[in-house]
């Protein structure tokens, strides 16, 4: 399939300073697209150039298969959806959500039965009448979706839509747009600095940091394969652990060694590694370190580890030790018997880690 | 700290006492002031209504003995202004013609130079925007000779049309600041919104901004009514017989007068010739005050 959305080599410049650099992106009608990072990594300088907001320095943007880096924003064939949500304030709802075919010249028929249609899906039919300043903030927020809902666009674009509301509703409209994307079979490119959001929503994702693309990837392989150090950080929510190790190759795999808060140091043998240098971090999820005798297969290694802190969450328990000089969180089950202060066998699976190279924070493996 | 060794009670009532003192001296004073202020207003009403007899004769702060609207008839319609015994009646339709078109268009152009510093940041915007707002503070009386110099090229000079653009460009400055600091507050994105949605530069102003900014207009028509039905360098520098404007006809009156001094006449031309923006502060007053702190609160 043609890629709806093709960027090549995009840079953007405010005078000597480089926003975006060499920004390649495509994706597949139907996609959902999240680009994701830290504030300030450029990600919504990057949805403007997409919607033609911002005037590109370098590359080429092509949507639908035309070449649209030079096409002016409405005739890109896009809707946008802003964090401010920019609802015209003296117009009523019902113009705000028509005005965009008011313009294009739509006869009143047509606009008529497009809002209505677009009402129901949104369920503000009752709302047509009021003025912005009426309505709450997940009100606002469904208006200005259905604005852009109207339009049938070839690309929809989000903006941080959701991060203007209070959590509980964001996680419900966090549904309901995935609800609406799957229900669309529509192609939506969405900025988020939540890496919840991000994953939840996802087909695709890309991770930026500093104006440089840092992975791009599947929410799976971005979760379970980071590139680097500074994805394996940001992606994932208690975050990856990352313990300095060293590493020794023989015959048959990896010698792993981890300095442990004053005891003797821990000792994994990593199989399936091979060619590592002699200093590494050690990339471990924290529900990749279980309970002894909880976690069984290939690659599973146990070791004892004194517990500097339990936290019981629920669903979970979580366990904080020292490895390697840093914290080291595990996601243990809820009637784990751990104690702080004590030891505790725990198996960490080696078939789910990642290696990063100390110097250049790149995966190794 | 002599209250803690007093009973509760009696300091209570000691305290609101003296609140009570404070505040009736506050109010007294306050009203002092305003009679302060008013005096003279209430000497040119008074004086107004009195004969000229009664004036020789009675004491300037009396309130008349028998109320006439002579005075006023003859301020209106029959004053000399000159060689000219028309009273201000003509001079008052030319600071209407003057003062009317004058509003609107600068008004008008400071709402769209506003729109596009705030909204259209374009290399240099904030350099011009520096420059209109240096503008505004260039005394009248600089700008007299290249002004007179330029109407005279343009082949206005002395006529209403004249005047009208002398005023115009003098207020783009002052109207330029209102509109700019209004639209400032509107988000951006309102019209980043609006251009995927398809509309153009005219079509984001006329269906988006202008509706926002009734504010600001109030604001703006009632500072630039006031500069311009006030005015009087210009209109006496830039206008000749049949051009002038009311403030330079009072003027007229006052001072062309032969023989005894008409204070009641006087009088009542010049309340006559400040009624219009007495009127127009009175009727959108409560939006001036509402302007002035507008765009804190976003529609």
């Amino acid at each position: 399939m043609a890629p709806i959305l093709d960027i090549t080599n995009l840079r953007k410049n405010y005078g000597a300073t480089e926003i975006l650099k060499d920004i390649n992106v495509s994706i597949e009608p139907g996609d959902f697209l999240v680009l994701v990072g830290p504030s300030g990594c450029g990600k919504s300088t990057l949805l403007n150039c997409i919607a033609g907001l911002e005037p590109i320095s370098g590359g080429q943007i092509e949507i639908g298969g035309r070449d649209m880096t030079h096409v002016s924003p409405k005739d890109r064939d896009i809707a946008m959806v802003f964090q401010s949500y920019a609802l015209y304030p003296t117009m009523t709802v019902a113009r705000n959500i028509t005005f965009g075919m008011k313009v294009r010249g739509a006869d009143a028929a047509t606009q008529d039965r497009k809002l209505q249609e677009v009402a129901a899906q949104l369920q503000i039919e009752a709302l047509l009448d009021r003025r912005p300043g009426q309505l709450s903030g997940g009100q606002r927020q469904r208006v200005a979706m259905g604005r852009a809902l109207v339009r049938d666009p070839k690309l929809f674009l989000f903006d941080e839509p959701l991060s203007n509301l209070d959590a509980k509703l964001r996680v419900e409209m966090r549904t309901e747009i995935k609800k609406l994307h799957h229900n669309l079979g529509a192609t939506m490119v969405y900025v988020t600095h939540d890496q919840i959001e991000a994953m939840t929503l996802a087909t695709k994702i890309v991770v930026m940091k500093g104006g440089v693309v840092q992975q791009i990837g599947t929410p799976a392989e971005i979760y379970n394969k980071p590139a680097n150090l500074f994805v394996a950080d940001f992606m994932g929510s208690p975050a990856m652990n990352l313990i300095p190790a060293r590493a020794e190759g023989n015959g048959e795999g990896t010698r792993i060694e981890m300095d442990c808060g004053g005891s003797a140091p821990i000792v994994l043998k990593d199989s399936r590694a091979t060619g590592l240098p002699q200093d590494v971090i050690l990339g471990v999820r924290p529900e990749d370190i279980a309970e002894a005798g909880f976690r069984a297969g290939e690659g599973v290694q146990e070791a004892a580890c004194l517990i500097d802190m339990v936290e019981p969450a629920g669903a979970d328990t979580y366990v904080v030790s020292n490895l390697g000089g840093k914290q080291v969180t595990a996601r243990l089950h809820a009637e784990t018997r751990a104690q702080p202060g004590q030891m505790l066998d725990l198996a960490f699976d080696l078939s789910k880690v990642s290696y990063f190279s100390p110097a250049t924070g790149e995966r190794l493996n | 700290m002599t209250d803690v060794t007093l009973a509760p009670a009696a300091a209570a009532s000691r305290r609101n006492w003296s609140h009570f003192a404070l505040r009736w001296t506050l109010f007294t004073l306050l009203g002092l002031f305003a009679l302060f202020y008013l005096m003279p207003l209430f000497v040119m009403i008074t004086t107004s209504l009195k004969s000229l007899e009664e004036i020789r004769t009675g004491s300037l702060i009396a309130f008349p003995r028998e109320v006439t609207f002579d005075a006023w008839r003859t301020a209106w319609s029959e004053a000399c202004t000159g060689i000219q015994c028309e009273g201000l009646r003509p001079f008052f339709w030319n600071s209407v013609v003057i003062a009317v078109p004058a509003v609107a268009i600068s008004t008008m152009l400071g709402a769209a130079n506003g729109y596009v510093i705030a909204q259209w940041r374009f290399r240099g915007a904030n350099l011009i925007f520096s420059l209109m707002l240096f503008g505004c503070f260039i005394p009248f009386q600089v700008v007299l000779l290249p002004m007179a110099r330029m109407l005279g090229l343009m082949g206005l000079a002395g006529s209403i049309p004249g005047l009208i653009f002398v005023h115009v460009i003098y207020g783009i400055g002052f109207t330029t600041l209102f509109f700019r600091n209004f639209y400032v507050t509107i988000p951006q994105d309102l019209v980043k919104a609006a251009k995927v949605d398809g509309a153009g530069f005219f079509r984001i102003f006329w269906s988006i901004f202008l509706p926002l900014s009734l504010p600001i207009i109030v604001v703006t028509v009632i500072w630039q009514f006031t500069q311009i039905w006030n005015d009087f360098l210009f209109g006496v520098s830039f206008s000749q017989a049949g051009t002038q404007p009311v403030t330079v006809a009072l003027n007229n009156i006052v001072n062309s007068t032969t023989g005894v001094k008409e204070y009641n006449v006087d009088m009542a031309a010049a309340i006559i010739a400040a009624l219009p923006t007495l009127l127009v502060y009175a009727v959108a007053g409560k939006y001036f005050i509402r302007g002035l702190t507008a765009g804190s609160v976003k529609g």
